[in-house]
């Protein structure tokens, strides 16, 4: 199976408050509060590491969930962020994520 | 409520800032008729300072960041700053008059993923417009900066001052907007001069004017609840803030000196001297503004308008009393509702008192002038 990997997209806005990562995206003014364990894959989606490494290391390990439910929840979270063009997702590593995705 | 106002709920709770306006220049290329500011170089936040203070507010967790001036392209390194805040992922409002925006401007703040460009135009008519920014042909140019904006994509909104000299214009004014397929927003305030004088409230447009604009659908969709007759106030309202001035939100000069909020001149500190942290987080006079509740407020307190009155602490403050009535709202609720405020009631009107130029408000500077 191919990996999945993800990167923030340049064109959004984004804060923590109170541990929820607030995000925006200026193409179409929506906005998303990220919960604990989607800021952790957001703040990881760095281009370069595969979703599944992200979901291994940086959600199972850290908030003891199911791999396998973690792995779907998660597929479907970066789905759904990039359909509305806050995340950029690809089947290889971004070769500039850094374009993609600003400093937090 | 809405997502957004439940992030601006909890930040208002958790005191966090937000939102920030930030002036980076006062310096403007216009003289429009009603400006408060005094368009002198007293000594502008540098480059640098600005980067830092950015980095500061970053921080600090300040999401919403408006870029304002003065004219913000009379600066050299608007972009740079602009890149800057960028980096650091605030959400980017920009106000302009557009004057200065060409095609490549227009393609460099699409680039920037700009939020909103907001842009001051006051007539549909050339002559009109021309007269009150005093800049020939800004009129023409203004248009020209919003169709380049509008083509590279970006979301832009008119922004029309109600005054005197534009008042039998809005109608057309907002039509051009739809025409031109922007946004619109129509404001009737106007604010006193940064060195108090109180001349320019000469402009305000007659209070019996206000009730023309409350009906206009287009403006104001929900009219039968906006313009009902006020709900005694619940001890909940007694318990509710005037705005987030303070709370969730403050300004900052070109000049590094912190304010409550744009039309609030109460000085808190400034940045050059102080991290922007410590003025937000210990200002004695932020905490008093946050802790003005409206059962707190003389007359305003007693008023029924008080759940539901747009009362600004700022203009209050310039007229003398953070705690007090701020005349110009008294006269917008009472022309949207047909109810006398309490303001009113105490001095025996029928009908609101318009402001006459000298009326005595308190003298306004930059903070640097008092320190």
């Amino acid at each position: 199976m191919p990996e999945t990997y993800i990167a923030r997209s340049s064109a959004i806005a984004a804060r923590m408050l109170a541990g929820e990562m607030m995000v925006m995206n200026s193409a179409d003014s929506k906005f998303f509060t990220l919960n604990e364990v989607a800021t952790a894959i957001w703040q990881a989606a760095d281009g370069r590491t595969p979703l599944s490494q992200i979901v291994r290391h940086g959600i199972c390990e850290k908030f003891d969930v199911d791999l396998a439910q973690a792995q779907l929840d998660a597929e479907r979270f970066v789905a759904e962020l990039s359909t509305h063009g806050i995340l950029l997702v690809s089947d290889r590593p971004f070769s500039d994520p850094a374009a993609a995705a600003g400093q937090l | 409520m809405s997502l957004m106002a439940e992030v601006g709920q909890k930040a208002f709770n958790l005191g966090v800032p937000l939102a920030i306006h930030l002036d980076i220049t006062y310096r403007c290329n216009e003289r429009c008729v009603h400006c408060y500011l005094d368009h002198d170089d007293h000594g502008e936040l540098t480059t640098a300072e600005i980067k830092g203070v950015l980095d500061q507010l970053a921080e600090a967790g300040v999401f919403f960041l408006t870029l304002s001036g003065g004219e913000v392209f009379m600066r050299r390194d608007f972009f740079e700053i602009v890149e800057h805040a960028r980096r650091l992922l605030f959400n980017v409002k920009i106000k302009t008059n557009a004057v200065m925006i060409g095609e490549d401007e227009a393609a460099r703040l699409r680039a920037l993923n700009v939020d909103t460009i907001q842009i001051s135009l006051y007539s549909h008519r050339a002559a009109v417009h021309d007269a009150i920014t005093k800049l020939p042909h800004s009129f023409e140019r203004t248009i020209k900066g919003i169709e380049f904006l509008r083509d590279r994509g970006l979301r832009v909104t008119i922004a029309n001052v109600l005054m005197t000299a534009n008042l039998a214009d809005h109608f057309a004014t907002q039509k051009l907007a739809a025409d031109l397929g922007v946004h619109y927003t129509l404001d009737p305030t106007i604010t006193p001069m940064m060195d108090g004088d109180m001349s320019v409230l000469a402009l305000r447009i007659p209070g019996e004017e206000l009730g023309e604009v409350f009906r206009n659908p287009a403006l104001v969709p929900n009219q039968e609840e906006f313009c009902a007759p006020p709900k005694p106030p619940s001890d909940e309202d007694l318990e509710g803030y005037s705005c987030s001035a303070g709370h969730s939100f403050c300004y900052i000069s070109p000049y590094g000196d912190v304010f409550p909020c744009v039309q609030f001149p109460l000085p808190t500190g400034n940045i050059r001297r102080q991290k922007f942290l410590d003025i937000w987080n210990h200002s004695p006079q932020l905490q008093e503004v946050r802790s003005i509740q409206a059962r707190d407020l003389t007359t305003c307190s007693s008023c029924s308008h008080v759940a539901t009155c747009s009362r600004c602490p700022g203009l209050a403050f310039m007229e003398g009393n953070m705690r007090g009535p701020s005349t110009a709202d008294c006269e917008k609720s009472f022309y949207r509702t047909g109810v006398p405020t309490a303001n009113m009631v105490k001095q025996g009107l029928s009908k609101p008192r318009t402001f006459a130029s000298g009326a005595p408000l308190i003298q306004i500077q930059p903070a640097a002038a008092i320190a």
